[in-house]
């Protein structure tokens, strides 16, 4: 493998961090705002061009500094990291803008704030995926937790202080708790934290016992996969002003949460020691059970975010579960879901948002009828929840199609019945809800038939990731690309 | 001049103090300018040595040319040249921000306050310069008397909680000079270098076994080494600002500094460690250390500054049970935290002075409203615990790095958890008090906050923001130079014979 030297990651990771004192001494919410587009535009600038670069199947590597001995924060740019960081900084643009309708639509208190520590929390998260060993990873991850954390509590009220507590009880809890020790174990077992290709435990000659211990912790320990029973802070943070829950507990914050577990997964274990010990299936059954019983937990709630929620939390464990396949098509299935289930959840999120800010609606029970009255809305919602449930024609599809194919080839059946039960669910869930939107008795309406919706700031936006939710079925690259080259890097198929 | 650096550490500061409490009865505007040269001069040659050191190696310098074991002795090795740098220019920092508050606080003693701030400091530095263990005691004795005055200026309960810590820190010094006693009468001498030449033959001997048991146990009460910590938390939280946040970061970190000196260049590694085979006890004293420590400060729902004395406390258990696991990870681990541990300790101690300059208090109700109060401060203020809970790139992180790969190393993961309990329950810690900052008072509509009461914007003036923010900037940047302090100073500063 070819690696060149170059600072654009550090660039890449910069950009938002350093726009935030200009965010803080604009004058004009105007000018504050042009500032995080021009961030926003010049980070996904900066990851774009390292494309082709990866592409050719060469990796950008850039060292800061030493800090112990063997184990340096520095950056490595390969096709896993590449792909996570195009679906966060291409979203975080709309997000940019979707935030501006949103935040202003309600006329949200500490604006500035708010912007800041969201350019801040999307450093953070180009640092995860960039991110060449696990102490780097480790630092960006806790990062992005203490980052997010205004963000969650925005509203400053009682009940987002409990949010907050439940969120950085699980969050730092388990990061300080489980995977600082975890990577000290393994740092003073081999001398390095380095991702490998095939892990860099796998020579250390540990003990299987050993090795299951720093399992558990490891994939435990990066909370913000929500594997259950880990799961119960991302309902809570729904707190959030929604275009928060939408890019980061859609996108960042949740994706470094699993893009972590998978890094751990490829990079500290390796697929080879994972199959030799055979640990595989029980991250199959622990994803399995997260996937099933997350859909039944979300097939009974009435909060289209908290819904939402549970959705994203059982999705998640796809990429888990993918992983935890093992096989070439598994892992690629699973990879690819980070990108596909990124810009559905996005649209669904941004519905939510768009919703309550036209009507201050956020209960499923109060929205009978509203396709009627946010038809672009509720039409977005529709494909993105296809997408979700892994219908043509949206990309979410790709991403179930190889997640099949992975279980036939690692001869996992159970895994095909998980997989299609959680679909069914998944339709349980959304269409009721869509259907009703659309078709209900004029006596069950709840809205009045004109068309009136939210701001054009927050419709755009949501139009454009929907309309990205289905190219990305007749059009997958990169991102299938990227994931198909990590895998081929790893297990060599 | 540079080979003078070691004695001009000790005498500028020493004869500036004499001259600021005559310039305080002339004019008091001439006190700030003359310390604060003399701990620029102090600071300025403190750097220097330790490039010497670095370039050169030991550096002996012999008090008015006489020779060791007759005369006194300064040794600058690696482990005091790093040592000292830290409490020179953490004293410097403190005395630019302190400089409104203390003027505001004795409007009428500024004189005597800045001789007694400088007198201190010259016996910190003295302590650590030292390569005599008689002449420790001296500047100890220096050190802790100004201590007591400097403390004692504080509110209604201070001259009470200084008077309590004048008893326990004179018992602890009596009970060093006690030792150093026995340590003269075995050996003859009381150059440090010197008695490490003697010991190995008198390894078996009982008077040294109680010369090492009485020095520790002193050199303890002194660094408030759980249970002998009783004295700490009053008499650090009613002081002024000023003094508190000169005393707590150096003062316990200067005596974990004696106490290495100890083990690695009077007794040696090899006595402390394997002679004595006590380590493994020392190392449970300081689990519990480290979890009483984390208790208390749990349990003080009161007073911001005095939340922060536990955690001093705690840190004391991560030193000494660093410097005790008998590896060379946990004793890089002890050291790189003296260092870390004096810095952060100066960035919260600071902010709470920022506090009180402008809020008048630091119960946790004066907390309410601070992030739109003060952000600037706030924002240094989450650096520091930031680096307390030990999050990477800040230097807190890099030190627990050591100290818990010690423990692995040693097998001791008994002080493992305890280093992660004590992490989390300071999440727990500085979280609680964030709450108070950012959520309190709440508004009285639920939901969607408006500016309901907007407080203005009451920052502490510049001359207090700026030091503070140099003290973040040098946390996150000796967390990245971790390595280089590391493989430049600390590898040096251990004997090769420790593994």
């Amino acid at each position: 493998m070819e690696t060149i030297t170059s600072i654009k990651p550090l660039l890449a990771v910069l950009v938002s961090l350093l726009i935030t004192p200009l965010l803080i001494s604009s004058k004009a919410p105007n000018v504050r705002e042009t500032w995080t587009f021009v961030a926003a535009a010049v980070k996904f600038l900066i990851v774009l061009s390292m494309l082709p670069t990866v592409l050719k199947g060469t990796e950008i590597v850039y060292t800061i500094a030493e800090v112990v001995p063997g184990v340096a924060i520095k950056f490595r740019v390969d096709a896993l990291g590449m792909l996570f960081a195009l679906v966060a900084s291409s979203l975080w643009i709309i997000t940019s803008a979707y935030s501006i309708g949103y935040m202003r639509g309600l006329k949200e208190h500490s604006q500035t704030r708010y912007f800041c520590f969201f350019a801040l929390a999307l450093s953070a998260t180009i640092g995860v995926a960039f991110s060449a060993n696990l102490l780097t990873l480790y630092l960006f991850y806790e990062m992005l937790s203490f980052a997010t954390y205004p963000l969650v509590t925005h509203h400053q009220d009682r009940e987002a202080r409990s949010s907050g507590r439940k969120y950085l009880l699980y969050i730092v809890g388990t990061s300080i708790g489980l995977v600082l020790p975890a990577m000290l174990i393994s740092y003073n077992l081999t001398g390095t934290l380095e991702f490998g290709k095939q892990g860099f435990l796998a020579g250390a000659g540990a003990s299987k016992p050993l090795i299951g211990l720093l399992l558990v912790m490891l994939v435990f320990g990066f909370a913000k996969a929500a594997i259950m029973p880990l799961h119960s802070w991302l309902p809570a943070a729904m707190v959030a002003p929604t275009p928060v829950s939408a890019l980061l507990h859609a996108v960042a914050v949740v994706k470094v949460g699993v893009f972590s577990v998978v890094r751990v997964l490829t990079g500290v274990f390796g697929t080879d020691l994972l199959l030799s010990f055979n640990f595989g299936t029980a991250i199959i059954l622990v994803a399995s059970v997260t996937i099933l019983v997350g859909s039944f937990v979300a097939l009974s709630q009435d909060g289209l975010k908290r819904l939402l929620a549970f959705s994203t939390i059982a999705q998640l464990s796809y990429i888990v579960l993918g992983v935890g396949l093992l096989s070439p098509k598994g892992m690629t299935g699973g990879m690819v879901h980070i990108a596909m289930h990124a810009f559905g959840k996005i649209t669904l999120f941004f519905c939510a948002g768009a919703i309550f800010v036209a009507t201050g609606k956020k209960n499923i029970s109060e929205m009978v009828g509203i396709g009627r009255r946010m038809p672009v809305t509720m039409t977005a919602f529709f494909i993105a929840s296809l997408s979700i449930i892994g219908m043509p024609p949206c990309g979410g599809f790709i991403s179930k199609w190889y997640l099949v194919l992975g279980s036939l080839e690692a001869h996992q059946m159970p895994v095909l019945f998980v997989l299609l039960t959680s679909s069914l669910l998944n339709a349980a869930y959304f269409m009721p809800f869509v259907y009703k939107a659309f078709f209900c008795v004029p006596k069950e309406a709840m809205f009045e038939n004109t068309v009136q919706e939210a701001p054009p700031f927050c419709v755009v936006p949501l139009v454009i990731t929907a309309l990205i939710s289905i190219v990305l079925l007749f059009y997958p690259q990169p991102f299938l690309r990227l994931a198909s080259m990590m895998v081929q890097g790893i297990t060599g198929v | 001049m540079s080979h003078n650096y070691p004695a001009l550490i000790v005498v500028v500061p020493l004869l500036s103090a004499l001259v600021i409490s005559v310039a305080g009865w002339v004019n008091k505007r001439l006190c700030f300018p003359i310390a604060f040269a003399a701990l620029a001069v102090a600071a300025y040659s403190s750097v220097g040595l330790l490039f010497r050191v670095l370039d050169e190696g030991v550096i002996v310098y012999k008090l008015g040319g006489w020779d060791p074991p007759m005369g006194i002795a300064y040794y600058v090795d690696h482990l005091n040249g790093l040592v000292l740098t830290v409490v020179s220019v953490v004293a410097l920092l403190n005395l630019i921000a302190s400089k409104k508050s203390i003027e505001e606080e004795f409007p009428e003693k500024t004189g005597p306050f800045y001789t007694l701030y400088i007198l201190m400091v010259t016996g910190l530095l003295g302590i650590v310069v030292t390569g005599d263990a008689f002449n420790l005691y001296v500047l100890l004795e220096i050190a802790a008397l100004t201590g007591y005055g400097l403390l004692a200026m504080g509110e209604e309960r201070a001259p009470l909680a200084s008077l309590n810590y004048l008893y326990m820190g004179t018992i602890g010094a009596c009970f060093y000079l006690l030792g150093v006693g026995y340590l003269y009468i075995v050996t003859g001498s009381l150059n440090m270098v010197d008695i490490a030449g003697i010991l190995p033959s008198l390894y078996q001997s009982k008077a040294v076994l109680a010369a090492f048991i009485i020095c520790m146990v002193g050199v303890w009460l002194k660094m408030a080494f759980f249970p002998l910590h009783a004295w700490l938390p009053n008499a650090y939280t009613y002081a002024p600002s000023a003094a508190s946040s000169l005393i707590a970061p150096l003062v316990t970190k200067v005596m974990i500094y004696v106490m290495i000196r100890l083990i690695l260049t009077v007794f040696t590694p090899e006595f402390s460690f394997n002679v004595l085979a006590v380590s493994d006890a020392i190392v449970w004293l300081a689990v519990i250390a480290v979890v009483m420590g984390a208790i208390l400060a749990l349990a003080e729902r009161n007073n911001l500054k005095k939340m922060l004395t536990y955690i001093i406390v705690a840190e004391v258990g991560y030193m000494v049970g660093g410097a005790w696991l008998g590896n060379r990870t946990g004793m890089t681990g002890a050291i790189l935290h003296i260092v870390n541990d004096a810095l952060m300790t100066l960035c919260v101690f600071l902010v709470v002075g920022n506090i009180v300059y402008k809020v008048k208090g630091a119960g946790f109700d004066d907390l309410k409203g601070l992030f739109r109060k003060m952000p600037f401060t706030m924002g240094a203020f989450v650096v520091g615990a930031i680096s307390m809970i030990g999050v990477p790139p800040t230097c807190g992180f890099f030190s627990k790095w050591y100290l818990i790969s010690g423990a692995i190393q040693a097998g001791h993961y008994g002080f493992m958890v305890a280093l992660l309990f004590s992490s989390l329950v300071n999440v727990v810690l500085f979280f609680r008090v964030f709450e108070i900052c950012y959520y309190e008072p709440f508004s009285d509509h639920h939901g969607h906050g408006h500016d309901h009461h907007p407080e203005p914007m009451d920052e502490a003036p510049l001359s207090m923001l700026v030091p503070l923010y140099v003290v973040g900037a040098i946390l996150v940047l000796v967390g990245l130079y971790t390595g280089d302090i590391v493989d430049q100073i600390i590898q040096f500063a251990i004997p090769k014979g420790l593994v």
